[in-house]
């Protein structure tokens, strides 16, 4: 017996053939499921879109008006013949995998995720299923994260350091999820958070539906940098260096990412810091996730897709490369999760 | 090591140098003596013999790790640094460790006499006491080459705060065949009488090339040229009746250059001479080429045959050091008559030969020396203002480098490779091609030249239009015209093209330029008959 497998993989994404719909695709379709807000995953044309409520916000910010519908976490869906379901991925606020359930037929689109539970996005949940679809942005063992509390306890001890020195400590981390995470890690006891524009319209979507971020002021033309001594700028990496950043005078750079893991990309950078905060999970994050699902079928998108594969492999999971033009988290790109 | 660690992180976690010469100049301040002697022996390219081979690191960083050979192996080039590698791959130290730098450094000499079974019980004892850059450290100990983004240069001036003392005099102490083992801080740093080893060099005097109009730098009766040699520069010292030889990189290479011996037949005791090393055949009216020099290089014994067939003299421009007495602070016209007195008498068969100066008064006469500076196998001219001391290290003012502009040709980008370092994951090395015909022929290779924002672009670009992979090397499809600057070009058996050329590198990123207007293999053969 024959039957089309529940998703496809096609060259406008990923395709359910019983409910026809797209997930995450990057050509217009009818109808896409999307899985977060960033814009490798997101894009824009399409006629109908389905995401979580959490997600749709951001979603709307950036592309406009959209015709969208929203769904909550574990609600179940049909859409032609397929179940659908959205399940937390962790990475960003209100990022999902999806569920796709066709004859008993069990596929799950994991999109971006990490395994870590960051206080501030919905925390993964692992999700049953015979068929799973995993980034690999950091699929290579030399990638292992340490906890966020150290991280932050370092975070903090560097702008401690900066604002006794009377330097502002300025920060570069991409607009959307990281620099939200990096506020609330934030001591903001040791002195105010001033952000740019880019951040700060952000932070207006996300506080609007409801989530909790610490205080900021935003920098505009008139913002004098005297009136706010000891302070931390968050900037999106492009900023960094920039005109715009250097009129704060005495300063020290950093830059939050999971490449700050090595050192070569770290001096490449030219920051002063590199500290190592990633929205995707790290090489044993990977493995504990696809252990968690059961899955015995494993498509391996955007990351060290080739290498993680072959070890998948090795490991007595039945794995495959999928093309895809997700770009995740990359290496020298300006702006990515 | 966790002083050392927290030193290595202040300077790795900052892009000021005042920070960094800060943090070492308090570690000179505080650390123990003998973790300060490794200090500056390490910044200054010093190291233990090598315990471990690399070969054996991969295998129990792997099997530590707990990952496959073939995964570890797949790793490294992400990073681009073994040591590194190691430090990110294994799982993070179970106990903590507070011995010194130079506990560590003996460790590490004492294991180097140990049969395998013991070295690997060291080596992975190590890897659980020490984590992140302790272990970083220790893995650099073994591999070799502490390069940190501090030079010697600014090591020397973080020594120099902390002791009150000359930077130049430091630099000069620094010099040559020391080891932490022989001397102490006092003998090497402190002691009046610093002339202990007869080998000690000189620090050399580091040009800058000169980008303006040479007649900004004034009267040209205040100035002295001569011709800028495509050869290696060296310092030879006639001391005690021994006689060595340096390059700039401070390696000794007296046993390379073995004509160099018959030196102390012609010139008196107390003698250091800076010059250019060419290869010059006995009836030639001007250098060989650098292809035949570096015949030489790579040869620490050398056989008779290419004694006689590529024989070497020094081509000496500056005096330093005459009758045991340091003259580096006296002008540089009093020391070249010294110099030009000292060599007036040598027989043909004297490996020194002056090197001689042009005339000029006019700063155009210059200008047209300088234009035929190819033709005397000169890469240019060296510029020196008469009344210049000696300076260490490089300068800016009283030397400057006047080089010809580079020959130049637009080449189209074939095969793209990953670089290491900082340059890991980044595509910056080329191999360029030219036409021939509706063909492209490969003739060289460039990977310096381009801005980090270009590597940059170019990466993202090689990642979405590679043909194929053949290991680490992308064809990629022919699309980007380069401009290519090269110093020379040299007809070679050993590359399909047919030429060599020295020095190449990137110019500019044509991004004006269509594909089908880069040169041809013809182009390349009119440069040879001219230039080769």
């Amino acid at each position: 017996m024959t039957r089309p497998p529940a998703l496809t993989f096609t060259d406008k994404g990923i395709y359910c053939p019983a409910g026809d719909f797209h997930i995450d695709p990057w050509r217009r379709v009818d109808h896409a499921l999307i899985t977060h807000g960033h814009a490798d995953h997101a894009r824009g044309g399409m006629r109908r879109y389905l995401a979580t409520h959490a997600a749709l916000p951001v979603m709307r910010h950036r592309l406009g008006n959209i015709d969208a519908q929203g769904i909550a976490y574990g609600d179940v869906l049909r859409i032609g013949d397929a179940q659908v379901s959205f399940h937390p991925a962790g990475h960003v606020p209100g990022s999902a995998q999806i569920r796709v359930e066709v004859a008993g037929d069990v596929w799950v689109v994991s999109g971006d995720y990490k395994v870590i539970d960051d206080g501030f996005s919905e925390p993964f949940e692992p999700v049953a299923c015979q068929h799973f679809i995993t980034e690999s942005t950091f699929g290579l063992p030399i990638f292992r994260w340490r906890g966020q509390a150290d991280v932050a306890a370092d975070l903090n001890a560097w702008w401690a350091g900066c604002a006794a020195e009377g330097k502002t400590a300025v920060l570069g981390a991409y607009s959307l999820g990281k620099a939200q995470r990096l506020m609330t890690m934030l001591d903001d006891t040791i002195g105010p958070i001033l952000t740019h524009t880019a951040i700060e319209n952000t932070n207006e979507v996300l506080r609007t539906q409801g989530l909790v971020l610490p205080e900021t002021v935003l920098v505009t033309t008139d913002t004098d940098p005297k009136d706010h001594p000891g302070a931390l700028l968050l900037a999106p990496p492009s900023a960094l260096g920039a005109k715009w950043a250097r009129r704060f005078g005495p300063q020290e750079s950093a830059f939050a990412s999971g490449w700050m893991a090595l050192r070569g990309v770290r001096r490449r950078r030219a920051g002063d810091r590199g500290f190592v905060i990633s929205d995707h999970a790290d090489w044993a994050g990977l493995l504990w996730a696809i252990e968690q699902t059961g899955a015995e079928n494993i498509y391996v998108t955007h990351g060290y897709t080739d290498v993680f594969t072959r070890y998948l492999n090795e490991s007595g999971y039945t794995a495959q490369v999928v093309p895809t033009r997700f770009e995740g988290e990359t290496l020298d790109s300006g702006e990515a999760a | 090591m966790k002083r050392f660690a927290a030193l290595f992180d202040a300077i790795d976690q900052s892009t000021k140098t005042t920070v960094k010469v800060a943090a070492l100049a308090n570690y000179f301040r505080t650390a123990p003596e003998h973790d300060r002697m490794w200090c500056i022996a390490l910044f200054s390219g010093r190291r233990p013999k090598r315990a471990v081979t690399t070969t054996r690191l991969r295998e129990w960083g792997a099997e530590v790790a707990g990952i496959p050979l073939w995964l570890f192996e797949e790793c490294y080039p992400v990073v681009g640094d073994l040591a590194e590698t190691i430090t990110l791959a294994l799982p993070s130290n179970v106990t903590t460790d507070d011995s010194s730098l130079f506990h560590w450094i003996n460790a590490l000499r004492d294991v180097y006499k140990a049969d395998e079974t013991a070295r690997k019980a060291f080596v992975l004892d190590a890897w659980q006491r020490l984590g992140g850059t302790e272990r970083f450290i220790f893995n650099k100990l073994i591999t070799g080459g502490m390069r940190v983004g501090v030079s010697q240069k600014l090591m020397t001036r973080a020594l120099a705060a902390a002791t009150e003392r000359d930077e130049a005099e430091l630099a000069h102490r620094l010099m040559g065949n020391w080891h932490p083992d022989d001397t102490t801080w006092h003998q090497l740093i402190e002691a009046e009488d610093a002339s202990a080893d007869a080998s000690r060099p000189y620090p050399f005097y580091l040009a800058y090339g000169l980008e303006v109009d040479p007649a900004a730098l004034g009267d040209t009766e205040d100035w002295r040229a001569e011709w800028k040699w495509d050869g290696i520069r060296g310092q030879l010292i006639l001391r005690d009746g021994q006689h060595f030889v340096w390059s700039r990189g401070e390696e000794l290479m007296t046993d390379r250059f073995p004509e160099l011996a018959r030196a102390v037949d012609f010139l008196p005791e107390g003698t250091v001479l800076d010059g250019e090393l060419l290869v010059w055949q006995p009836d030639a009216n001007h250098p060989s080429s650098f292809n035949a020099l570096q015949t030489r290089i790579g040869r620490k014994t050398v056989p008779k045959k290419l004694l006689a067939a590529a024989p070497v003299a020094l081509h000496a421009y500056d005096l330093l050091e005459w009758k045991g007495e340091d003259i580096r602070q006296r002008a540089f016209a009093e020391r070249r008559a010294l110099l030009e007195a000292a060599c007036a008498d040598l027989p043909p068969e004297a490996p020194i030969r002056l090197s001689p100066q042009l005339r000029f008064s006019e700063w155009q006469t210059l200008a047209d020396h300088r234009e035929n500076a190819r033709s005397a196998f000169a890469e240019g001219l060296m510029l020196k203002r008469a009344d210049s001391p000696y300076l260490a290290g490089r300068k800016k003012g009283d030397w400057w480098k006047w080089k010809l502009a580079p020959l130049t040709i637009d080449a189209v980008m074939i095969y793209a490779q990953a670089g290491s370092g900082r340059r890991a994951n980044l595509f910056t090395d080329f191999t360029f091609a030219v036409w021939n015909g509706n063909d492209l022929v490969p003739f060289t290779k460039a990977y310096s030249g381009l801005t980090d924002e270009e590597f940059r672009k170019i990466t993202a670009w090689v990642r979405k239009n590679t043909l194929q992979r053949f290991g680490p090397v992308r064809q990629v499809t022919p699309h980007h015209v380069f401009e290519i600057g090269f110093e020379g070009i040299q007809a070679s058996l050993r590359h399909k093209s047919g030429v060599a050329l020295r020095f190449p590198r990137m110019l500019r990123w044509r991004q004006d330029k269509p594909l089908q207007e880069a040169n041809t293999i013809g182009d390349l053969e009119d440069m040879l008959k001219t230039y080769g």
